[in-house]
């Protein structure tokens, strides 16, 4: 549960490669270009940023502590996210103006994960996965589930008023709100173990796929930098909004295939809460913003289509990879 | 937090900061476990008192169709 334990994972490319070097020896050297055509889905660029983002969360045990502002490194990781945010910025735009005909940013945010469309993982979970899918499902969200809500935390010293106040109290509910076993971190991890898999921070770093660090990695981008609030603010609301009905349909999936009911814990635990933080973050958290600083309106819908979009992207990815093993072709559709 | 404070959502849940109970329809309590709660006012929450966002289904056609 904490970053005591854990160690650089295995490079699988130049780039991932490079990052290491730069974290456990600060030896600059000569950066690799990044060939690839698409950031998003190369798991050797996912798996570098992941990396070069990780000193500012739990760190790593043979990485020096100083090495988070190293220069070097810092300016490594600025050339893969502008290459990751650009990818982003083009695949946010047609969701960001599907919600043209509304105005309230809060409306609009709430409006674009309800018409988000594509195929429901959640759905499968529920009705159709075996128990071997579900786990898998678990595994691939540890890698950010284990911090949940910890990018997040970046952004309350970036706002003020009462957007600051609406994350402030999402926050303190995703945190426990007083009680360590309410934690929600600890909660999944929970889960990850009832279901036979290991819970320790990072356990599954060199196994997830590219899109599942690309979700992590999104958030830290987002939440990392300050000029991204906007964005930020988007991202966590329409992933608050897009989380409590799925959860419900995930706990179904879970007793179903039965799974410790603690597996199932988690997400009963999120159709309560995000029900109400979805609210909050769509209505006080992006309206607060939005009001404060009329500017970032655009902003906090690409963020939101951010969270959509890779949201989308794991689903496909998820229910293309299940029915390629043990289910017929048809429905992956 | 001293006073009770309510806000109702759009075509959503109310909003309910500071209670420690919520009384339902039938006068049954149900304890208030979390700082802010969703109360389900579409009446067809699987888990009332509180909404766990059935709404969603049920209204806004707008924020729901095809765009």
């Amino acid at each position: 549960m904490t970053g005591q334990n854990t160690r650089l994972p295995a490079p699988c490319g130049p780039l991932s490669r490079h990052a290491g070097d730069l974290l456990r020896d600060g030896a600059p050297g000569i950066a690799p270009t990044c060939a690839t055509a698409s950031v998003t889905t190369s798991r050797d660029a996912q798996l570098a940023l992941w990396m070069l983002y990780e000193p500012a969360y739990r760190g790593f045990e043979d990485v020096a502590d100083e090495r988070e502002w190293d220069p070097d490194l810092i300016c490594f990781r600025q050339g893969l996210e502008g290459r990751f945010e650009d990818e982003l910025r083009a695949a946010a735009a047609p969701l960001v103006q599907s919600v043209s005909d509304l105005e309230d940013v809060g409306d609009q945010v709430l409006a674009m994960a309800q018409r988000a469309s594509g195929v429901s993982l959640s759905s499968f979970l529920r009705r159709e996965a075996t128990s071997e899918q579900i786990v898998d499902f678990l595994r691939e969200r540890s890698v950010q589930q284990l911090r949940e809500s910890d990018p997040q935390s970046f952004l309350l010293p970036r706002l003020s008023g009462p957007a600051k106040v609406a994350l402030a109290e999402i926050q303190y509910d995703e945190y426990g709100a007083g009680d360590p076993a309410r934690l929600h971190q600890t909660m999944f991890a929970e889960a990850l173990e009832a279901a036979g898999l290991d819970a320790s921070y990072a356990a599954y770093v060199d196994e997830v796929s590219a899109i599942s660090l690309a979700s992590a990695n999104a958030m830290s981008l987002l939440c990392l930098n300050r000029r991204l609030r906007g964005a930020a603010v988007g991202h966590f609301a329409a992933f608050e909004a897009s989380s409590s009905v799925p959860s419900r349909r995930v706990s179904a999936g879970i007793s179903r295939v039965g799974l410790p009911q603690v597996a199932a814990a988690y997400f009963d635990e999120h159709v309560e809460a995000d029900a109400v933080h979805e609210q909050v973050a769509a209505r006080d958290l992006c309206g607060g913003l939005v009001d404060a600083e009329p500017h970032l309106h655009e902003d906090v819908l690409f963020g939101a289509a951010v969270a959509l979009h890779l949201d989308g992207l794991s689903a496909t990815e998820l229910m293309a990879r299940w029915s390629d093993t043990s289910l017929p072709t048809e429905a992956a559709s | 937090m001293k006073d009770v404070a309510v806000s109702i959502c759009p075509d959503g849940p109310i909003l309910v900061r500071g209670a420690r109970t919520v009384v339902d329809g039938d006068g049954r309590e149900h304890a208030v476990t979390r700082p802010v709660v969703a109360v389900c006012t579409c009446e067809r929450s699987a888990r009332m008192p509180w909404c766990d966002s059935t709404h969603k289904s049920l209204v806004r056609p707008d924020l729901r169709g095809a765009p």
